[in-house]
């Protein structure tokens, strides 16, 4: 039986995790790739690591440390934040991505997706939808959340299953950093128009949470970040709570 | 010991190349090549495939004398190749992604579209299976039985002998997702994504 997957997101701005995991073992607690290691050792499904650097300059610190997290932790890999072209895409693929989430461009470009599904095969293109209510419906927002484009979050989804997405990562931008849980809604309703799977995130602030947006959302994946920082709960303490409340996991 | 995974321009190899390097101990070699000779004269092979069957075959057939030379190793010379994904879906005489496609042939059977049965399944199968190990194979060697692998795809391996598959995983139906003929190994999951478990089983195949 397929199993849910529980995926930890890390931030990373200029090659350093910015919130993190607080252990007291950790020799470097800024370091993405032993933060990485920790989690995979935990029993994460999936590590995916979200480049929030600002400026192009230091772009490439990320390349660096997906070849060095490529090398240690041995579950898939998801990288995206500014990615913005099909070579932006190979070039995180050579360095050991196994998937790349694409946001930004895919609203603005989607022949990006067409193209670079085309080329690596849908498996490894994410599209992260950031989705914002208005009214009855909700709308994708672009740069970080920064930017209203007007455009229906559920017919997106769909258009980019149709132009190539292998996955959808749904975030509520009403949700994300509140700790209020996911937006339920808006998972179940991407996930009931599309045959692709749907990642849930934006929002977790406790286990049961993860529980709502799987049994609730429909999600095949949930995604968090602040709940496994600084030791709040743990990757494996997660899955054993989504064990016993009747969700498959690999344990 | 030479092993080689052969480079044909099928997507990302990068995950397969990191995790035969964690594995092989000094005494074997890992070679990432499309080198004919060096192919020919290695002692193991892996073929590895992402994107569609017919975009892997075409890559195949792009490089000039590969697809005899893996012929040549793999059925004259019966030496060891462990397909991966859509290396191992390969095997098969004809393939239906995008278009009908022709396959190597080794292993005769099909590959077809999972059903998802009126989307009841969500196409890509993507995430952690569970194997059922219907056969002893050398690959499974302290591989528990019902152990969790991960998958990423939308079509499956349809064998015409039943008695090559060694294992399957259960999504919309007993999905083929590993084969043993003689010399010839193949997962539909990968491996090299499958942390311990997966790393243990490319160990297996590094020690054959």
């Amino acid at each position: 039986m397929l199993k849910n997957r529980i995926i930890p997101c890390l931030d990373v701005k200029n090659g350093r995790v910015v919130k993190g995991i607080n252990f007291v073992d950790l020799k470097d607690a800024g370091d993405p790739v032993e933060q990485a290691k920790i989690y995979s050792d935990g029993g994460a499904d999936e590590i995916c690591f979200l480049d929030i650097t600002a400026s192009n300059e230091n772009r490439e610190t990320i390349y660096d440390v997906v070849k060095k997290t490529s090398k240690k932790c041995f579950v898939p890999l998801t990288v995206g934040g500014g990615v913005r072209t099909v070579e932006d895409i190979n070039k995180l693929l050579n360095c050991g991505a196994d998937k790349v989430s694409i946001n930004t461009a895919a609203v603005q470009n989607p022949e990006v997706v067409v193209e670079s599904s085309k080329k690596f095969g849908s498996q490894c293109i994410v599209v992260a939808i950031d989705a914002k209510k208005n009214g009855d419906n909700w709308e994708i927002f672009t740069h970080g959340g920064r930017n209203n484009t007007g455009t229906d979050a559920i017919e997106f989804a769909k258009k980019m299953e149709d132009t190539g997405a292998g996955e959808l990562l749904v975030t509520s931008m009403d949700r994300d950093g509140t700790q209020v849980g996911y937006d339920i809604e808006l998972m179940a309703k991407i996930s009931s128009k599309v045959n692709i799977p749907v990642i849930a995130s934006g929002g977790v602030g406790n286990l049961d949470h993860l529980v709502d947006g799987i049994k609730l959302g429909n999600a095949s994946a949930v995604l968090a970040a602040s709940i496994f920082h600084y030791g709040k709960h743990s990757v494996k303490e997660a899955k054993e709570y989504l064990d016993l409340k009747g969700i498959p996991v690999r344990i | 010991m030479n092993v080689t995974i052969v480079d044909y321009n099928s997507g990302n190899i990068s995950s397969v190349i990191n995790s035969f390097s964690e594995v092989a101990n000094e005494k074997v070699n890992i070679e990432v090549t499309s080198d004919l000779n060096k192919i020919k004269s290695s002692d193991k092979i892996v073929l590895p495939g992402q994107g569609s069957f017919k975009s892997c075959v075409d890559a195949l057939n792009n490089i000039n004398g590969l697809v005899d030379t893996l012929n040549e190793f793999v059925i004259n010379d019966k030496k060891p190749l462990l397909g991966i994904c859509v290396g191992l879906q390969m095997f098969a005489d004809v393939g239906y992604e995008e278009t009908e496609t022709k396959g190597l042939g080794w292993i005769s059977g099909k590959v077809l579209k999972i059903d998802n049965q009126d989307g009841k399944y969500k196409l890509p199968h993507i995430g952690w299976n569970q194997i059922n190990i219907v056969k002893d194979s050398k690959i499974f060697k302290n591989i528990e039985n019902n152990s969790h692998m991960y998958f990423v795809h939308s079509y499956e391996f349809v064998p015409e002998d039943k008695n090559v598959v060694s294992a399957t995983t259960e999504y919309s139906s007993n999905i083929v997702c590993s084969v043993e003929k003689e010399n010839i190994f193949g997962t539909q999951f990968h491996p090299e994504k499958s942390d311990k478990t997966g790393l243990k089983i490319i160990d297996n195949f590094i020690n054959l």
